[in-house]
């Protein structure tokens, strides 16, 4: 689905039909509308996080709360084992009279690591996850998008959706533009 | 949807969508005011003066400070735990009142979370340059070296720079993955141009699609989630420097929560004295209002209390331990040498936060803004009693000394606070101060509504 919308979007030809809200509210009864005649939505683009969006495009709730936690895991484990081995293999010296193997005071640095490790991989994840990356070339469909301007883009490569079917499905609803 | 009409609007003024955007980017995108360039040279002269301060310490050496034998942390680990507790505020507002979904943090959020990093910047300065051999500042990291030893991880100071740089990074990227759909904004606002390019590469490419809002949002939750023990772990593992050793009035268990509750003391405080000049200085009172002061308020409350009780726990355990040297230490405070610094931390602390039971107060800006002020200063010499007073009278009678700090010590103070006015005086004209994408989601519920959309269902 996503490699689709990026292709479909690079080639910047009529395959996709946008249409265009000023609010929430009209553009989730438009998603509902268009999901029961069978349209194909591609992406729907919004300034701020539209809530019931997720259910309505069956968007799977992300694994990046995983992965951090494997890589939280990961930072834990290199964090002490690490310290372990210094103190234990590597140059066991007596610190104050305590053991070798002063698990307790190895914590702080292994919860420090732990969260180091899985914030950073979480956030790399979504990045990637997303395709954020620097790029001066990036045009918007919109860019009133980022501010006021609510997008549903609608796959009209299968020849079947044209505009005007998509405006008489959503006459009653109230959109800023259709094209 | 549903706006119970019982519960004060967080945005105030009929707006749209995009009025919200053109109140918070003008400003941005205007040119700056008089009084921008009044605090920008301001700050600017500050930090030059710390700069040279910092050169001058490097350059002569510590011995320039007037720290001595007995009292040998003194002024500079006296602002760097104040800076680092003034940057816990910032977190504690991104993080822990995203968990507990508070709405009112998100006018506010933006800044504070860049008054973090800028605290933090400014308190990493301090050990740094505490180490008066700056450039020796690698021996801290645990690299196969020549020297053939590792450092010692058993140490409070080692945790310190695991906790500091880890604290430092996580909420540099915290508040730049809340800031990417707001510099996209920023760059749709612009027009083509050199500007553009640059917002349009800070902006990662941001396109607003329904799948990166949601790992967007899960991301920040996510982060919130482990920024949440973190920022209590800084402080504690802060705290320990002091705790794990053997000095009375360093050595006590409730070192921890009491130094976390009074860094989101101090930072709520260094948070409220910030905007309430901002939200005049870029007009946005009707995102950042009265309302907004008043809940800050309630919470320096919440905390100034439990800093209350934690001195008089101090107090009370100072007499049931039966330590003769715990038991000096208070009678030290309280009457010593240095008693002016116990009670001006006593009245600037306790008392002062106290008065914001009464409601006319804490919804007063001149009387807030100058009580963050107060509490700042009792805040900087609350560290300052714990450390200098425990130190200047030694186990020895004939170590016993006072310490008078210098003006090189004044001028490093001085300095960080330039650095971090300048950095915030410089963010506010980059970034949006308050976060866009956040008010404008709250908008349609906690706005202010014209009578009938009052009650409104989906």
């Amino acid at each position: 689905m996503k490699k689709k919308v990026k292709t479909l979007l690079a080639m910047n030809s009529r395959n996709y039909i946008s249409v265009f809200f000023s609010d929430e509210e009209p553009l989730l009864q438009a998603v509902r509308k268009l999901l029961a005649s069978n349209e194909t939505i591609l992406d729907v683009r919004s300034p701020f996080p539209v809530h019931g969006l997720d259910k309505l495009l069956s968007i799977k709730r992300s694994r990046i709360p995983v992965g951090g936690f494997i890589f939280g895991a990961l930072g834990a484990t290199l964090a002490f084992s690490f310290m372990a081995w210094v103190f234990t293999v590597s140059y066991p010296l007596i610190i104050g009279g305590k053991p070798y193997f002063a698990a307790p005071s190895f914590i702080p640095i292994t919860f420090e690591c732990t969260v180091l490790f899985a914030g950073i991989s979480m956030v790399a994840a979504m990045l990637i996850r997303s395709r954020l990356k620097p790029d001066i070339r990036f045009v918007p469909v919109d860019e009133k998008i980022t501010d006021d301007l609510f997008v549903v883009l609608i796959d009209s490569a299968n020849g079947k959706t044209t505009l005007e079917k998509i405006r008489s499905a959503l006459s009653d609803i109230q959109t800023v533009e259709i094209r | 949807m549903f706006q119970s009409p019982l519960r004060k609007p967080l945005i105030e003024g009929t707006k749209s969508y995009r009025s919200i955007t053109t109140d918070i980017i003008d400003p941005m995108m205007n040119k700056p005011g008089k009084l921008w360039y009044f605090g920008v040279t301001l700050s600017g002269a500050a930090m030059m003066f710390g700069l040279f301060m910092m050169f001058w310490t490097v350059w002569q050496g510590i011995g320039t400070w007037g720290e001595n034998r007995t009292v040998g942390w003194a002024f500079e680990i006296t602002t760097f735990v104040w800076w680092i507790g003034i940057g816990h505020a910032g977190t504690f507002i991104s993080a822990i009142l995203l968990l507990f979904r508070q709405k009112w943090r998100n006018s506010i959020n933006r800044s504070a979370e860049a008054m973090t990093i800028f605290a933090v910047i400014c308190a990493a300065l301090f050990p740094l340059i505490h180490l008066g051999r700056p450039l020796l500042t690698f021996f801290i990291f645990p690299y196969p070296n020549t020297r053939g030893v590792w450092v010692n991880f058993n140490s409070p100071l080692v945790w310190d720079v695991f906790a500091i740089s880890t604290y430092f990074t996580i909420s540099l990227i915290f508040w730049y993955v809340g800031l990417i759909p707001d510099i996209g904004t920023v760059r749709d606002k612009l027009k083509k141009g050199f500007k553009k390019s640059i917002y349009n590469f800070l902006s990662f490419s941001w396109k607003g699609s329904a799948r990166d809002w949601h790992r967007h949002e899960i991301t920040s939750i996510m982060l919130a989630a482990i920024a949440t023990p973190l920022v209590l772990s800084v402080h504690s593992i802060v705290s320990m420097d002091f705790a794990t050793s053997v000095l009375p009035g360093w050595h006590t268990t409730i070192f921890p929560p009491y130094f976390v509750a009074g860094a989101i003391y101090s930072g709520f405080a260094m948070v409220l004295t910030l905007l309430i000049i901002a939200r005049k200085a870029m007009k946005l009172e009707d995102y950042i209002t009265v309302d907004h002061v008043e809940s800050m308020n309630k919470i320096l409350i919440a905390t100034g209390s439990i800093v209350a009780l934690a001195y008089i726990a101090e107090i009370f355990i100072s007499w049931y331990s039966a330590d003769e040297y715990e038991y000096y230490n208070l009678v030290n405070r309280v009457t010593g040498p240095y008693n002016w610094a116990f009670w001006i931390m006593i009245i600037c602390n306790v008392v002062s936060s106290q008065l914001l039971w009464i409601k006319k107060l804490r919804t007063n800006l001149a009387f807030t803004f100058f009580l963050s002020i107060v509490i700042n200063v009792g805040m900087w010499f609350e560290r300052f009693v714990i450390i200098v007073i425990s130190l200047h009278r030694d186990f020895l009678t004939s170590s016993w000394t006072m310490y008078k700090p210098t003006i090189v010590e004044f001028g490093l103070l001085i300095g960080t606070l330039g650095i971090f006015f300048t950095s915030f005086f410089l963010f506010i004209r980059v970034f949006p101060v308050i976060s866009i994408f956040e008010v404008k989601s709250i908008h349609r519920i906690s706005g202010e509504k014209k009578g009938k959309d009052l009650i409104s269902n989906e």
